[in-house]
């Protein structure tokens, strides 16, 4: 196999700098495994260590600082037979490392080298999150004040699949790569090189100190570490995505009644979390549709959706709804005192043509409307079939929909048991 | 006639798939989770790739990788959300990758207000990105919107090589609205141009008829390079001032034509009206009923309606001020989208309502601005 290094751009690092030696080791894997440069493709970010992807003749994808892994795992999902290979230097890491943390977790097949050299050498060697805390970089006393990180340890307790820790010398360091390429998951090659430019002009760095540095000999910082074999991300995506049903269409309603009045009426459903306000709000709508009505609902709620308020306002129309607020409503079904209480002025705004449909018990505020109260709570109903039911009364009452629209719009809306025991429901209520 | 009762974000991602969307990436952030959960359903089944990111700007990044890899990438997120894509969208902008950005804004600055609506991003949609370089963004005002801009925001990025951004609203993205599809026209779907392959191929090459590159996708058998960096015709960094320029200018001038080719309105002109009140978004539907009742009781007014926000549609806004005494922009902010206007119409007095308080602008309070404003 050939060398897949560009001919036309010789790595261009300071003398001495050990990212050429990586360099020139990744080309020795590639053609060892017998990659051609198009089944390849290297996701490089910022830094000396984001010059990598312009020294080989693949694909190449040189993007934002620390955010290699986020495109790897765009590029691998869309072409899973590709061999992503993603370039970090230890600056990147520490700028990335959520994306670090979530490949470890999220185990797609990319391999990540990082060329670490424990400092950022081309903004001048200011310290990164793997600079010991001891070193004289140019930030200053400030790594002093911060521990550098085990990138291996930190990627264990993530749950990485594979890391390992590597000198930039060593002699093997072409099967290192090789190794982790073929690894059929997420691999980490943390690899400790030498910055002459920056780091070493004040730090006593040699490679036989990398030597003392990595440690391969102890069992966590060599290759694979999880116990049980992992799923790689992608086949595993495909293997659980096959059999999934198509997504179901959503239901259409060809027109089938005449509608009970051919004006814009407004209507409004106060009750609280747990009342089943909004699906009640839909069904309405759901009922108007059968009749040719156009219709709308808009709905609040509180973000912690289990307590607080709940309403649906809706509008159904024969013509094009345009404003979806509602000023005066033409009915009110009030359920609960969380909604009541964020709509107080609609009950003063009422006039008698207007309707309030209320549970018996419940306090509301003064109003001219014509109140029709209803006693769930003696009925032995339920706080979740409530707005059900009082749409039933709207129904028995022929305003708004009549009972063949709201039946219809449960059996569109319901399966068996619910829709017939909804349906019961609503006809208990005229 | 089938007629279906949806919420704006799921006929947003249903009309995603129409267009051709195979890849979403998102996370869940109010008022925008609906389209991810959508997607979540819609996607996988197909064969399409739905991720949930780690963060916003995973989102983004997976779905850049996607795009560059052939795929016909979604986002969508709110305005915290857009803050974190900022750097990841001038990388979009610059370095020609399709994709359509969906944000649902809700009340800001900063977390703001999850469930409550407002249209505060509009200018920082068009300058977010580093290099202040053009966008183009479609504003839905209602159901059908959603469809048919999202299908056009898909062609959109194919054709130009961008980013494309839905500036919906909670207003519409949340609220349940009646749709009939068998009543839509859907438009053509396009892709973008693939490249000839040679072995020179150079991935920003731009002959000079055309405006945009050729592309082919990383993975094809011809190796494919792209970069966040300056770049000449080759991919490569380049320091030449020359290359550097003609290619910004090109990113610029590449979006001349949107504005009148692919400009989306609806203008409802009234004659013998002084007044033209432009509107966008959920408050264009106040802006329709106030003009109904406005003529009703007989002072009419013309109403003219963007969905191209940008590029800024300049002939289409000129053309209907003319004959006018005075412009008025409504938005559900405090004012953003109305600099434009005054920008372009020199000379006429445009006068601006607007309110920020989770509160849909009412037809009531557009017509007491009329009579009294
Ligand atoms: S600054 Fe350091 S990392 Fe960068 S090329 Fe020079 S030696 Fe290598």
């Amino acid at each position: 196999m050939d060398s897949l290094l560009n001919q036309n751009r010789p790595p261009a690092f300071c003398p001495g700098c050990t990212h050429e030696k990586i360099v020139r080791t990744l080309d020795r894997t590639f053609q060892n495994m017998g990659l051609s440069g198009n089944r390849i493709s290297i996701v490089s970010d910022i830094g000396c260590s984001g010059l990598f992807d312009t020294f080989f003749h693949t694909h190449a994808f040189h993007g934002l600082h620390g955010r290699a892994l986020t495109y790897a795992a765009g590029i691998k999902m869309a072409r899973p037979e590709l061999t992503v290979i993603a370039v970090m230097g230890d600056g990147g890491m520490g700028i990335g490392g959520a994306h670090l943390l979530a490949a470890c977790r999220r185990n797609l097949d990319i391999t990540l080298l990082i060329l670490n050299n424990f400092n950022f050498g081309m903004t001048g060697g200011q310290f990164s999150a793997t600079t010991p805390s001891d070193a004289v970089v140019g930030s200053g006393f400030l790594n002093r004040l911060e521990t550098p990180m085990d990138i291996c340890a930190v990627a264990r307790a993530a749950g990485a699949p594979y890391a390992v820790q590597c000198s930039g010398y060593q002699p093997d360091l072409d099967r290192e790569l090789e190794k982790a390429i073929r690894f059929p998951g997420f691999s980490i090659v943390d690899i400790c090189g030498i910055c002459t430019g920056r780091y070493v002009r004040k730090n006593r760095l040699t490679p036989e100190r990398i030597d003392e540095i990595v440690k391969p000999s102890t069992p966590e910082y060599a290759g694979t570490l999880s116990d049980a074999p992992r799923k790689e991300y992608s086949h595993h995506y495909q293997e659980l995505s096959r059999n999934l049903l198509p997504a179901e269409e959503p239901i259409g309603i060809s027109p089938m009644f005449a509608p009970i009045r051919n004006t814009r009426q407004e209507i409004v459903i106060l009750g609280s979390a747990g009342q089943r306000i909004l699906t009640a709000g839909e069904i309405l709508c759901l009922a108007g549709i059968t009749s040719g009505l156009h219709a709308t609902q808009k709905n609040e709620y509180n973000i912690t959706v289990l307590t607080g308020p709940s309403i649906s306002e809706l509008i159904l129309s024969p013509d094009n709804i345009d404003y979806t607020g509602i000023e005066n409503p033409s009915v009110i079904i009030a359920l609960a005192p969380e909604g009541v209480e964020r709509r107080q002025t609609l009950f003063q705004n009422a006039t008698p043509d207007t309707i309030i449909i209320h549970e018996r018990n419940l306090a509301i505020p003064p109003h001219q409307a014509t109140a029709i109260p209803m006693d769930c709570k003696g009925k032995g109903i339920k706080q979740q079939d409530r707005a059900l039911a009082a749409l039933g009364v709207l129904a028995g009452m022929n305003r708004v929909i009549s009972m063949e629209m709201l039946q219809k719009a449960i059996e569109l809306r319901f399966t068996e048991p619910i829709r017939t025991k909804s349906i019961h429901l609503i006809r208990d209520m005229v | 006639m089938a007629i279906s009762f949806l919420e704006g974000n799921e006929v947003i991602a249903r009309a995603a798939l129409a267009a051709g969307c195979n890849f979403f990436a998102g996370y869940p952030i109010t008022p925008a989770t609906t389209i991810f959960n959508t997607m979540l359903k819609l996607l996988p089944p197909s064969g399409g790739i739905c991720m949930q990111g780690e963060d916003e700007i995973a989102s983004i990044g997976f779905c850049l990788g996607a795009s560059m890899a052939g795929m016909k990438a979604m986002t969508a997120t709110s305005g915290p959300g857009i803050s974190l894509y900022s750097e990841q969208i001038s990388f979009a902008i610059g370095s020609e990758i399709p994709i359509v950005i969906v944000d649902v804004q809700r009340l800001g600055p900063s977390t703001g207000s999850a469930t409550l609506g407002a249209d505060g991003d509009i200018q920082f949609l068009r300058w977010g990105n580093s290099g202040g370089m053009p966008v183009i963004t479609l504003c839905p005002a209602d159901i059908t919107d959603c469809f048919l801009l999202t299908i056009h925001a898909f062609n959109l990025a194919e054709e130009f090589r961008c980013p494309v951004f839905i500036a919906a609203n909670k207003e519409i993205g949340m609220t349940r609205e009646s749709i009939d599809f068998q009543s839509l026209t859907i438009p053509e779907i396009k892709t973008r141009r693939p490249a000839i392959r040679t072995a020179d191929f150079q991935p920003f090459a731009v002959s000079s008829e055309k405006m945009v590159p050729d592309f082919l996708p990383i993975g094809d058998i011809i190796p494919v390079r792209q970069t966040s960096s300056t770049h000449g015709p080759d991919g490569y960094i380049t320091n030449d001032p020359k290359t550097i320029e003609s290619n910004r200018i090109r990113l610029v001038k590449k979006l001349e034509t949107v504005a009148s080719a692919h400009c989306y309105y609806e203008a409802r002109p009234e004659q013998d009206a002084d007044t033209l009140l432009i509107a966008y978004g959920v408050t264009a539907r106040a802006a329709r009923q106030a003009q109904q009742e406005a003529k009703q009781s007989g002072k009419p007014f013309s109403l003219l309606i963007l969905k191209t926000l940008w590029p800024v549609p300049e002939d289409l806004i000129r053309k209907h001020a003319q004959g006018v005494k005075r412009v008025i922009v409504m938005e559900m902010n405090l004012g953003q989208y109305i600099r434009e206007v005054e920008r372009i119409l020199p000379g006429i007095t445009v006068l601006f309502f607007g309110q920020m308080n989770g509160r849909l602008i009412t037809p009531t309070q557009i017509r007491e601005f009329l009579d009294h404003g």
